[in-house]
């Protein structure tokens, strides 16, 4: 199957701390992979890294086929990116977030308004076309903020954390939209410290102190560690 | 601790020194029609007081014009012809100070010490020769005849409202986008910071420039500030200024963590050294060596001699091409340090 990311002997320092420690996986196309860890075991870093938001300090790392460090830009046209803040700008409407983003990565005029109009008609929200993001409850705004990550069909989305603060059932709701979203083939590089969204992935890597501990899919790592839950697994690894 | 005691004592310092209404070193020109040893005797005096430095001594009236306009030169003293003859037969000679008034304060300080010192050679010769003699001196305040205040303040209230809202603007709404974290966004997206920080600039270019406008036509309008000289190169001067005020938002915007701080940078860091080191109110050449060093970085103190140039004394851009010139690099080095640390905060 093609790779869609590949990173080999991955190094980022800050000053003296080591924040990833000679990270080598790959990730296949339309996978949904899962990046777990504590908080602090470098996760955000990497996931930075991927996206271009921050430099390598040494390691080759090559995204949607492209050379992170030589093919910046054409790295960042293939990939689509939803920060744990769910980043819409809240006193635009949603249709003046999706005029916004969409022009952003080339996507105007009548292109533009259809795909507006499937966008909001999947997620059935055609009522609040013209609603400040402000007003929308959090799950609204998450769902959002996902689709228009996707609005101009990148090879593979970057979600940090994208659970963050909403109830269970809002969460349940989310993975169906990105259960959807690999089904169409584009790949998912999730990172949670939600353990039980680790079983939804295909497969998982977890990161402890800088270097990934285990990496397999979750019912391979439950054999292998003998234990019934992925959380287990992650105890494990911890100790 | 720093901020704490830090702040106040050099503020005390600062105002201290600066608030003074002594002068020294204070460039003028001299313009001898008579050239006898009373009129020598009195330019000895001026020359040695320590406030004044005498840069040129004119052949010629036709110039007054030309170098007060030039800006350097704050004052001409003018010694009307046969000075020590007429106190001699008739008892009376006349001086003209010409004090150039478009920094009515230091107008004023200059002709009253200039004044004085001729009263105290006046008081030293009746008792020398114990004849009552008298010599009027008849100021002139050119460019701002009447004297009004308001020349004073509103070119300074305009660069310093300019600064600080357009500083104001730019670094807040930066840090807000860091803070919701739309900032993210736009660097993962294939925008290039360069776009990014213009995106940011331009719309608030716009907003600035109507804001300009206002201030400039409530100042003639309302104040009765004149506008002497062109207003399309007012206009251009005050759009530069701008700009470079934007750009310092940017650039405080990427030393800022957040908004707070952005606008306590933009607005309280900012206010009080461009008030009182711009020569806004207190003139830069009563100030001691160091806080006149210091206000060379304060790019307030340019655009307020330009403005008082254009709007008091009506020159052309052949006068204040220099102080354009020092705006425009401040506005280049200012994007080009803000571009490069937004490119490093990306590693």
């Amino acid at each position: 199957m093609e790779k869609i990311i590949e990173v080999k002997n991955l190094v980022k320092k800050f000053d003296s701390f080591t924040a990833n420690d000679n990270l080598t996986f790959e990730v296949k196309k339309g996978e949904i992979f899962g990046f777990l860890g504590a908080n602090g075991a470098g996760k955000t870093t990497t996931i930075r890294i991927l996206c271009g938001l921050s430099a390598p300090t040494s390691g080759d790392v090559r995204v949607a086929g492209y050379d992170i460090y030589k093919e910046q830009e054409k790295v960042k046209q293939n990939i689509g990116y939803m920060s744990q803040k769910f980043s819409l700008y809240e006193d635009l409407t949603v249709s003046e977030n999706i005029r916004f983003y969409g022009g952003i990565y080339g996507i105007k005029g009548e292109e533009r308004k259809r795909k507006e109009t499937a966008l909001l008609k999947n997620l059935e929200m055609e009522h609040a076309r013209n609603k400040l993001i402000g007003s929308l409850p959090l799950g609204w705004k998450q769902k959002l903020a996902f689709s228009v990550a996707l609005l101009h069909d990148p090879k593979i989305i970057f979600l940090d954390e994208p659970t963050g603060g909403v109830d269970p059932i809002t969460r349940r709701r989310f993975w169906d939209l990105i259960y959807e979203t690999a089904a169409n083939g584009t790949t998912v590089f999730v990172t949670t410290h939600y353990m039980d969204e680790a079983e939804y992935c295909d497969r998982i890597s977890i990161m402890d102190a800088g270097k990934i501990e285990a990496l397999d899919s979750p019912t391979n790592l439950k054999i292998q560690f003998g234990v019934k839950t992925i959380n287990e697994v992650f105890v494990s690894i911890a100790r | 601790m720093l901020i704490l005691f830090g702040i106040p004592i050099t503020q005390l310092l600062i105002f201290g020194t600066v608030i003074k209404n002594e002068i020294s070193d204070v460039p003028i020109a001299i313009y001898d029609e008579s050239k006898d040893e009373v009129t020598a005797e009195l330019i000895n005096k001026v020359r040695s007081s320590g406030y004044f430095i005498l840069d040129e001594n004119l052949e010629s009236i036709n110039s007054i014009d030309q170098i007060l306009k030039k800006g350097y030169i704050r004052e001409i003293i003018v010694f009307e012809n046969n000075f020590a003859q007429k106190l001699l037969k008739e008892g009376r000679a006349n001086i003209q100070l010409i004090a150039d008034a478009s920094d009515p304060n230091l107008a004023r300080l200059v002709t009253t010490y200039t004044t004085g010192i001729i009263n105290d050679y006046v008081v030293k010769m009746n008792l020398n020769k114990g004849m009552p003699l008298q010599i009027q001196s008849e100021v002139r305040m050119f460019f701002n005849e009447e004297m009004k205040s308001s020349y004073q303040f509103v070119p300074g209230t305009m660069a310093l409202i300019l600064m600080l809202v357009s500083a104001l603007m730019t670094s807040v709404s930066i840090t807000r986008e860091k803070e919701t974290g739309t900032m993210e966004i736009l660097l993962a997206s294939p925008l290039h910071p360069f776009q990014i920080i213009a995106g940011k600039v331009f719309p608030y270019l716009l907003l600035s420039i109507i804001n300009a406008f206002v201030i400039i036509f409530i100042g003639n309008l309302v104040f009765r500030v004149p506008i002497a000289g062109s207003f399309g190169l007012l206009l251009l001067e005050t759009i530069l200024f701008t700009t470079m005020a934007l750009c310092l938002g940017i650039f405080i915007s990427t030393v800022a963590k957040n908004q707070m701080v952005a606008m306590f940078i933009s607005l309280i860091a900012l206010m009080l050294p461009t008030i009182i080191l711009s020569g806004f109110i207190f003139p830069i050449e009563n100030m001691p060596k160091i806080l006149q060093v210091l206000s060379y970085i304060m790019p307030a103190r340019y655009f307020i001699e330009i403005i008082r140039s254009i709007m008091l004394k009506g020159i052309g851009i052949q006068y204040v091409w220099q102080e354009t010139a020092v705006l425009g690099g401040m506005t280049l080095l200012l994007i080009a340090v803000s571009v490069k640390r937004f490119k490093i905060r990306l590693e």
